[in-house]
């Protein structure tokens, strides 16, 4: 059904004159600037949370996995942003913690006697990255922690024994046994991060101009705010070839790693 | 009763065929043991017996019925599985009240079995825990426990003592044993080990790829070996073959001879060698005698007392009388 | 790894391990407190200690009636994860039982599914919505929900369902208890630890979700994630309602997570991480 009003020339302002397009959609959104800033943001953003997730998972993970004292309420900290829905999520950033005047971050600014940034407005993709980043963090520490808790004490030792320091302890023992789990967590994350868009449409609204707007944000921009059903629809199809794209490579990376 | 008859039972997977037609008569109140290496088809000719696999072919009969698709509930026999498959949600007390449950067992007389089984089989204290709080021997009682209730016609054993550590495993299988003797029941028993089918039962079965290699006592096979490969199974530590020059002065093409059954001395008999690797067991003595020109190395036992060492020149004599001979296609000349 | 490591390295660690907990916690810490905040406090800077004010909630109750978007979103949550348990357990039984050449496949590519991005499809059922009435309906969203997470839920369940043993079920046979009885009596109490951690997992996607419940709801139907989104808007702006309206949002499900994060762990990761 995509594929068929990707075809049409179909705005709901407008409904009586659906028309036969043909690929006018695709021309018109493969020639739409905003196109290649989206997937351009839309892959920023995917590898700038997976960036983020990944090495600071595995080093909240290390820290964690520690003799601590009260380790279950760590635990329970850490989770927490997991729980929080993404509007909530970036309500909160945006308003505590990074607006320009009341948020938390200008607060120090001014503590240090510096001017308060203007998250948003300046960096407005780093801003959702960093939002984004902090809902996934719990999860990819969670899973990377769990994996760490089955590395087998006895091999560590023996490395230990064989003259290997810390390390290339880490490098050689530890991080071949968390690669599959540092695999599921690229899988899950990657599945849900192309589809962000609530964070989006709190805080930036995709802007300033087309700054942090992702593909998925686009097409609804498409649809719901210009009622350009053809248009959105021929989105829609691009955005499913570029996911199968990802799809793939993921799936064959991971289908290894999974059996 | 528990008399169980195979008539030319096939297995075929595919077109694999892991069972060839076999015959078997196993009589009532027998301890029948199936043995082999790993990948003979014994598990799959238990799971045959029970019903928890199709025949591709063939008849199995108990007591003279038919029951090749009969299912598995209904042949009135009772399994012990390797993995023991307990149920885990459940207490130990409802792990064996099970199949009385499902056969619809009056209450008090489910309660009357259970605390009998408990009983024999130790298990009076732990009725009321789960699964999971209990050591590994423990759980296999309890599954023994879950069998010995039903009052099956027969008892199927598959591998049960292959997860339990070695000093239990010589206690369970007295157990079994003892169990055997005071229940008089048919028991098929499989293993790839050849001392608990030496130990446990009145007849052995010995498989390879499917076939029956030999069925008989304990001793019948451990005195005469149909072949080579049922000769080099039975028997620990394994019986001696030689091949080739040494073979032909009895007239055979392999000679085999058990490791009691050579003579050991400094100075003179027949084979000479060097002593390598000897293993001192207290009551016996294994000597690995190397250099003999016949196999790489010979087993044989000596008394406790013999004084030998590593490097040390020894002269074997093989009794004769004791010697099994095979000809090229490796059956026994009688 | 369970070496005794002495007193002084442990509290090294653990003043690491609390900062970094802090710092991840605080942003939900800093609404909490700043939702206990009268609106003056809140605006006037940097400050941990509130007046322990209970205003702000009832300020959010009498504007934008809270207890209506709360109603929907357990509605939403608990009845696409109940429906999406009645298709998938039959599904997923199927496929860990009588497993064929092609089962794994199908699993691949219903989660491949999950890859494609949700607005792909937002036309589509945008229109399917407006024309069969279904728009803004609780029971158009349940089935909506349910179906963006019912490859998840399969795949969770089948992973669990694999881990039962062939041979329990055999033993079952051998002790005389029929399909139904070995349903009944043994697959099922034995699936439940599996099934309860899969719901919780799906009644927390579901409760987060926030594309489709903004897309295709307006009033009626709108759960707490569309109520929030709604705060976004700039006019009648003010921090300490903001955060007393998220508190409210995020409670439920973040006690929920609380008590059942462990079970989570495996949920998660499909059983793929032990």
């Amino acid at each position: 059904m995509t594929l068929y009003y990707s075809f049409l020339n179909y705005n709901l302002l407008n409904p009586a004159s659906i028309s036969w397009a043909g690929w006018f959609n695709y021309q018109y959104f493969y020639t739409d600037p905003a196109f290649f800033d989206a997937i351009w943001n839309t892959l920023a953003l995917v590898l700038g949370v997976l960036a983020i997730t990944v090495i600071g998972g595995i080093a909240i993970a290390l820290l964690i996995d520690k003799p601590i004292f009260g380790q279950g309420i760590v635990r329970i900290l850490i989770i927490s942003p997991f729980f929080v829905m993404p509007p909530v999520a970036a309500l909160i950033w945006k308003n505590m913690i990074m607006h320009p005047s009341y948020g938390v971050f200008a607060d120090i600014s001014r503590a240090l006697g510096l001017q308060p940034v203007d998250w948003f407005a300046q960096y407005p993709l780093t801003s959702i990255i960093i939002i984004v980043a902090w809902q996934w963090l719990p999860f990819a520490t969670l899973i990377l922690l769990t994996a760490l808790q089955s590395l087998d004490g006895e091999q560590m030792e023996a490395a230990e024994m064989d003259g290997a320091g810390a390390v290339s302890r880490f490098i050689h023992l530890t991080l071949p046994h968390m690669a599959r789990a540092i695999t599921v967590v690229v899988l899950i994350q990657t599945i849900f991060l192309l589809g962000i868009y609530a964070e989006i449409l709190v805080t930036t609204n995709g802007g300033p101009g087309n700054a942090s707007t992702n593909l998925t944000y686009l097409i609804y921009r498409a649809a719901r705010l210009n009622f350009d059903i053809g248009g959105a629809a021929a989105g829609g199809i691009i955005a499913v070839i570029l996911a199968n794209i990802v799809a793939f490579f993921l799936m064959r990376a991971v289908g290894k790693n999974l059996d | 009763m528990g008399r169980i008859t195979l008539e030319a039972v096939t297995k075929r997977f595919g077109d694999v065929e892991v069972i060839p037609p076999l015959n078997l008569d196993i009589n009532d109140g027998e301890f029948v043991v199936f043995v082999g290496p790993s990948g003979c088809g014994k598990s799959t000719l238990l799971r045959l017996i029970a019903g928890l696999e199709d025949t591709s072919g063939g008849r199995i009969l108990i007591d003279g019925k038919d029951a090749t698709d009969t299912p598995p509930a209904k042949r009135g026999l009772a399994m012990v599985f390797q993995s023991y498959a307990l149920y885990p949600h459940m207490s130990v007390r409802k792990n064996i009240a099970f199949p009385m449950r499902m056969a619809g067992v009056p209450q008090d007389e489910q309660d009357r079995r259970i605390t009998s089984a408990a009983k024999a089989l130790n298990l009076t204290d732990y009725l009321d825990r789960k699964p999971g709080q209990l050591s590994g021997g423990q759980r296999q009682r309890v599954a023994i426990g879950r069998a010995i209730v039903r009052e099956p016609a027969a008892f199927l054993f598959d591998e049960p003592l292959s997860n339990l550590d070695a000093a239990l495993r010589v206690g369970m299988r007295l157990e079994i044993s003892e169990l055997h003797n005071r229940l008089k029941t048919t028991m098929i028993y499989v293993t790839h080990d050849q001392v608990e089918a030496m130990t446990m039962a009145d007849k052995i079965v010995v498989l390879r790829a499917g076939h029956i290699e030999q069925v008989g006592s304990p001793m019948e096979l451990y005195r005469a070996p149909k072949n080579l490969f049922v000769a080099g199974f039975i028997g620990s530590p394994r019986m001696n073959l030689i091949d080739g020059a040494a073979a032909a002065e009895y007239g055979a093409h392999t000679i085999g001879i058990r490791p009691e059954h050579i003579a050991v001395s400094p100075d003179h008999g027949k084979w000479r060698g060097r002593v390598g690797v000897s293993e001192h067991l207290g009551s016996d003595t294994f000597f690995y005698v190397e250099d003999t020109g016949l196999a790489d190395t010979i087993t044989v036992r000596a008394g406790g007392n013999i004084d030998l060492h590593h490097g040390d020149t020894v002269f074997l004599t093989p009794d004769d009388a004791q010697m099994h001979r095979f000809d090229a296609t490796g059956a026994r000349v009688a | 790894m369970a070496r005794a490591v002495n007193t002084r390295t442990k509290v090294g660690y653990t003043v690491a391990a609390w900062i970094v907990a802090l710092v991840i916690f605080f942003p939900i810490l800093y609404t909490i407190i700043t939702s206990l905040k009268t609106e003056q406090e809140a605006i006037s800077g940097f400050n941990l200690i509130p007046s322990f004010t209970l205003s702000s909630f009832e300020a959010v109750q009498t504007q934008n009636n809270y207890w209506k978007p709360f109603t929907n979103s357990v509605i939403l949550a608990v009845g696409s994860t109940i429906l999406a348990l009645i298709v998938a357990i039959p599904a997923a039984w199927a496929m860990a039982f009588s497993p064929t050449k092609n089962t794994k496949n199908i699993l691949m590519w219903m989660l491949s599914t999950k890859m494609m991005p949700a607005v792909a499809v937002l036309v589509p059922i945008y229109l399917i919505f407006l024309r069969t009435g279904l728009m803004d309906t609780r029971i158009g969203l349940t089935v909506m929900l349910m179906l963006i997470n019912l490859p998840i839920v399969v795949w969770m369940l089948y992973t669990y369902f694999r881990e039962i043993p062939g041979e329990i079920l055999e033993a079952a046979r051998m002790d005389g208890a029929g399909l139904r009885d070995e349903i009944l009596y043994v697959l099922t109490p034995m699936a439940i630890p599996g099934i309860a951690s899969t719901m919780l997992l799906n009644v927390i996607l579901a409760w987060n979700e926030a594309f489709w419940t903004i897309q295709l709801t307006t009033t009626n139907a709108a759960p707490l994630s569309a109520f929030i989104a709604s705060f976004s808007s700039p006019q009648g702006l003010f921090w300490a309602k903001l955060s007393a309206a998220s508190v409210m949002a995020i409670a439920p499900i973040l006690i929920m997570g609380w008590f059942s994060q462990k079970q989570l762990v495996r949920g998660l990761t499909f059983g793929a991480v032990k």
